[in-house]
């Protein structure tokens, strides 16, 4: 080869035909996806916690997005829920699909684990919960005490798990958080239309 | 029209266009042996091995592995020959402060990158270690690791290499350099503030793109200073031949920004698109920027050192060219099972399986260059990391092209499998191929020799054995991993409990790895501050050299 210009306008041929078939053919067809009927937007303390998910690396090791039965019946079974659509994701910015499960899916966590004082304890310390587990703990999202003050909301953790004569109080990072966990919730049924044929 | 005619027109029209297209670059496609191949190569020293890492005396044991050398008699060929070495020199010389910058940028990221794998890696098997302050907890260590990766090592690396290599392929002096200078203060002072509020929490929650838009503007107009010089340096070319190296460095240094500018456009992504374009830039800042540059280095330092030129020139162009075309639309590979269109899935499988056609194209091309060479590999460090690297190349890709169907993606996907994927690729190729093409660049760019021969030996063997045990256990652990989560039967934390022992596998082979890197970067600083003995010029000029070589 002997011409640097046929060399560098084929290698941006390649990538725009990359570009065309990945990024702009997608946003074509997915700008008219809708809401997914029952989902709701997020509320400004759930975006909050979601802020704090993305911040902290949740995602990570955390999917959200249960595969369909199809492909294998596991998901499902393990109450992960169906499969998603396009517009379940319609108020996510970015979405956060994950691509790693070192722990398990959360799509559904909020339906699954709808317990704030369960996530929070969790939070603090996953082994009280999940004997086993390799989830750090997450110590900077709380306060610990001696004695809890108004407004505070003290941690119920599993006995033997909370520091001997102080009292855990979750910060306004991990309340957020928790919040946002237990918005994730996309149990509703759905007419499937993007995902069909596959 | 339905998804499947659309895919396969799409996939007809496609490869006829890439075929028309090479055709149409190069008619003769079988030429035995084309004087382009020969373009890296100065008068009369083709026969000649090249390694300026070796003392005196295993360079005289490298060349005995390849043959005797004869220099050329005739006085006006010898004359040309002086003339032309005179050239290289000059032209080492307007890279030497330009490749050092970025070179020792890169010893620095490696260090720092390497140091958050070991600490990430490690949190995975003990949880609680670690966890006091926010910036070092798991989500954000492991982030930090692989930027400083993406953007702080591999680029340095391949801007420093990248930089260093092109004059000596267009035989003239580098040209614009401060730019480059300019270019590598923005990127670091980018990748540092960018590091720093990862760090901090802020991020934009995209994997490999978590580097806020405000602080990306840095790295563009970084990149884009860094480009300049190829462009002016080519304009002053006196080789009519672009050798095949130019071709994949100079479209990787145009692809880069222009994936990183769309990537990182704010406010133009949505919903389940911007999935779809992570991936296009996940996987294409992989396939098109890191590989190419590494194939580059490959494809110059390797008929460098065993002074033979590529086998097949006409098979690099397939290469190239497919490779160009191919692996741009892999990316959606990474979302089988996720809510996207259907075709797009399909489409990346398809092209993913149809990246076997450069890969074998370029290993075979590297296996009939080495072949009756391969003795060389127990005397030059360079070769033997670069062929290493090579051979991981083949490796990973068809690793990766398998990796790509539903039924392997089906277990593999979500698990450590994919990490150690990942792992073959930037690092037993890239990351490899970058030491061995550092070994041979660092003495020209210091006119000084290795001081501790037998540090090199340590560092690749020291990385190689840390590899190994990373990569088998990870690939291990991850298969185990994938297995029981596709049993509903077992509870989720089976799939957990199964892969402590390779992840402690994995600490152990990255503590190995990290040491490798604490020797390269010890041996780096000891030559930077002049330990061991000077070396000037290019070898063929180094007295005792001459006398090794005529005396054996």
């Amino acid at each position: 080869m002997e011409s640097e210009v046929k060399l560098l306008s084929g290698a941006m041929v390649t990538l725009a035909l990359a570009t065309a078939t990945l990024v702009i053919m997608p946003y074509m067809q997915l700008d008219d996806v809708k809401a997914s009927p029952g989902l709701k937007p997020y509320t400004a303390a759930e975006l909050r916690g979601r802020e704090v998910y993305i911040a902290n690396g949740c995602l990570y090791c955390h999917s959200q997005q249960p595969r369909s039965q199809a492909q294998t019946p596991a998901d499902f079974k393990r109450g992960w829920g169906r499969a998603p659509v396009a517009g379940d994701y319609y108020y996510d910015s970015p979405p956060l699909l994950g691509t790693m499960r070192t722990g398990p899916d959360l799509f559904n966590i909020g339906a699954r684990q709808p317990s704030a004082d369960w996530n929070l304890g969790h939070l603090y310390q996953p082994r009280a919960y999940t004997p086993g587990s390799i989830m750090p703990s997450y110590p900077f999202l709380f306060d610990v005490k001696a004695k809890a003050d108004p407004g505070d909301r003290v941690v119920n953790l599993p006995p033997g798990y909370a520091p001997p004569g102080e009292v855990v109080v979750a910060r306004p990072e991990a309340l957020d958080l928790v919040t946002y966990l237990l918005s994730l919730d996309h149990t509703y049924p759905i007419k499937n239309e993007l995902t069909q044929g596959k | 029209m339905d998804t499947v005619t659309t895919l396969l027109l799409a996939f007809v029209i496609s490869v006829t266009g890439l075929f028309i297209f090479i055709w149409s670059l190069r008619k003769n496609l079988f030429d035995g042996d084309p004087a382009a191949a020969r373009v890296i190569f100065s008068e009369g020293e083709i026969g000649k091995v090249e390694e300026p890492a070796l003392t005196p005396q295993q360079l005289a044991s490298l060349q005995d592995t390849v043959g005797e050398h004869q220099m050329p008699e005739d006085p006006a060929r010898a004359a040309l020959m002086h003339k032309e070495l005179e050239e290289r020199l000059q032209a080492d010389r307007s890279t030497s402060l330009v490749s050092f910058v970025f070179l020792s940028c890169a010893i620095v990221w490696l260090i720092i990158a390497s140091s958050a794998g070991l600490i990430s890696s490690i949190k995975l098997h003990q949880p609680d270690f670690l966890t006091s302050q926010a910036w070092l907890t798991f989500g954000r260590l492991r982030t930090l690791h692989l930027n400083a990766v993406a953007y702080g090592w591999c680029p340095m690396a391949a801007f420093g290499v990248a930089i260093w290599t092109i004059p000596r392929l267009l035989k003239t002096e580098l040209v614009g350099g401060r730019f480059a200078l300019l270019g590598c203060m923005l990127w670091n002072a980018g990748l540092i503030a960018g590091l720093g509020s990862i760090a901090a929490g802020f991020n934009s929650g995209l994997e490999w793109l978590e580097i806020p838009w405000q602080i990306s503007i840095l790295l563009v107009a970084g990149g884009a200073l860094i480009a300049l010089p190829l462009v002016y340096t080519l304009q002053n070319r006196r080789v009519k031949h672009l050798y095949v190296s130019i071709w994949y460095m100079g479209a990787a240094l145009f692809w880069f920004p222009v994936l990183y500018l769309v990537a990182k456009m704010p406010g133009l992504h949505f919903g389940m698109e911007q999935a779809t374009m992570n991936w296009w830039y996940g996987h294409n800042v992989l396939g098109l920027y890191y590989t190419p540059i590494a194939l580059a280095t490959i494809y110059y330092f390797l008929p460098k050192i065993i002074g033979r030129p590529i086998q097949s020139y006409n098979l690099s162009l397939l290469g190239f060219w497919a490779l160009a075309f191919f692996y741009g639309q892999v990316g959606g590979h990474h979302l089988i099972g996720s809510p996207v269109p259907g075709w797009l899935v399909t489409l990346s499988i398809v092209q993913s399986i149809m990246m076997i056609v450069p890969v074998i194209a370029f290993s075979v091309n590297q296996h009939l260059t080495m072949r009756g060479h391969f003795k060389t590999l127990i005397y030059s460090p360079t070769l033997r990391f670069i062929v290493l690297g090579g051979m991981m190349y083949t490796l990973s890709s068809l690793q990766g092209s398998f990796e790509a169907l539903r039924s392997i993606n089906t277990i593999t996907h979500f698990t450590h499998f994919t990490v150690a994927h990942a792992h073959l690729g930037l690092y037993a190729f890239f990351t490899l191929t970058m030491f061995g093409a550092m070994y041979f660049v660092m003495p020209r760019v210091m006119s000084w020799e290795w001081p501790y021969p037998r540090l090199i030996a340590l560092h690749f063997w020291l990385v190689v054995i840390g590899f190994a045990i990373y990569f088998v256990g990870l690939t291990i652990g991850g298969v185990l991993q994938g297995l029981d989560m596709l049993d509903p039967a077992k509870p989720f934390m089976d799939s957990v409990r199964v892969t402590i022992p390779y992840l402690e596998a994995r600490s152990v082979g990255g503590g190995i790895m990290t040491l490798g890197h604490l020797v390269f970067a010890f041996h780096f600083v000891a030559m930077a501050l002049r330990y061991g003995p000077a070396r000037i010029g290019p070898a063929l000029f180094h007295k005792s050299a001459i006398a090794a070589t005529q005396g054996a």
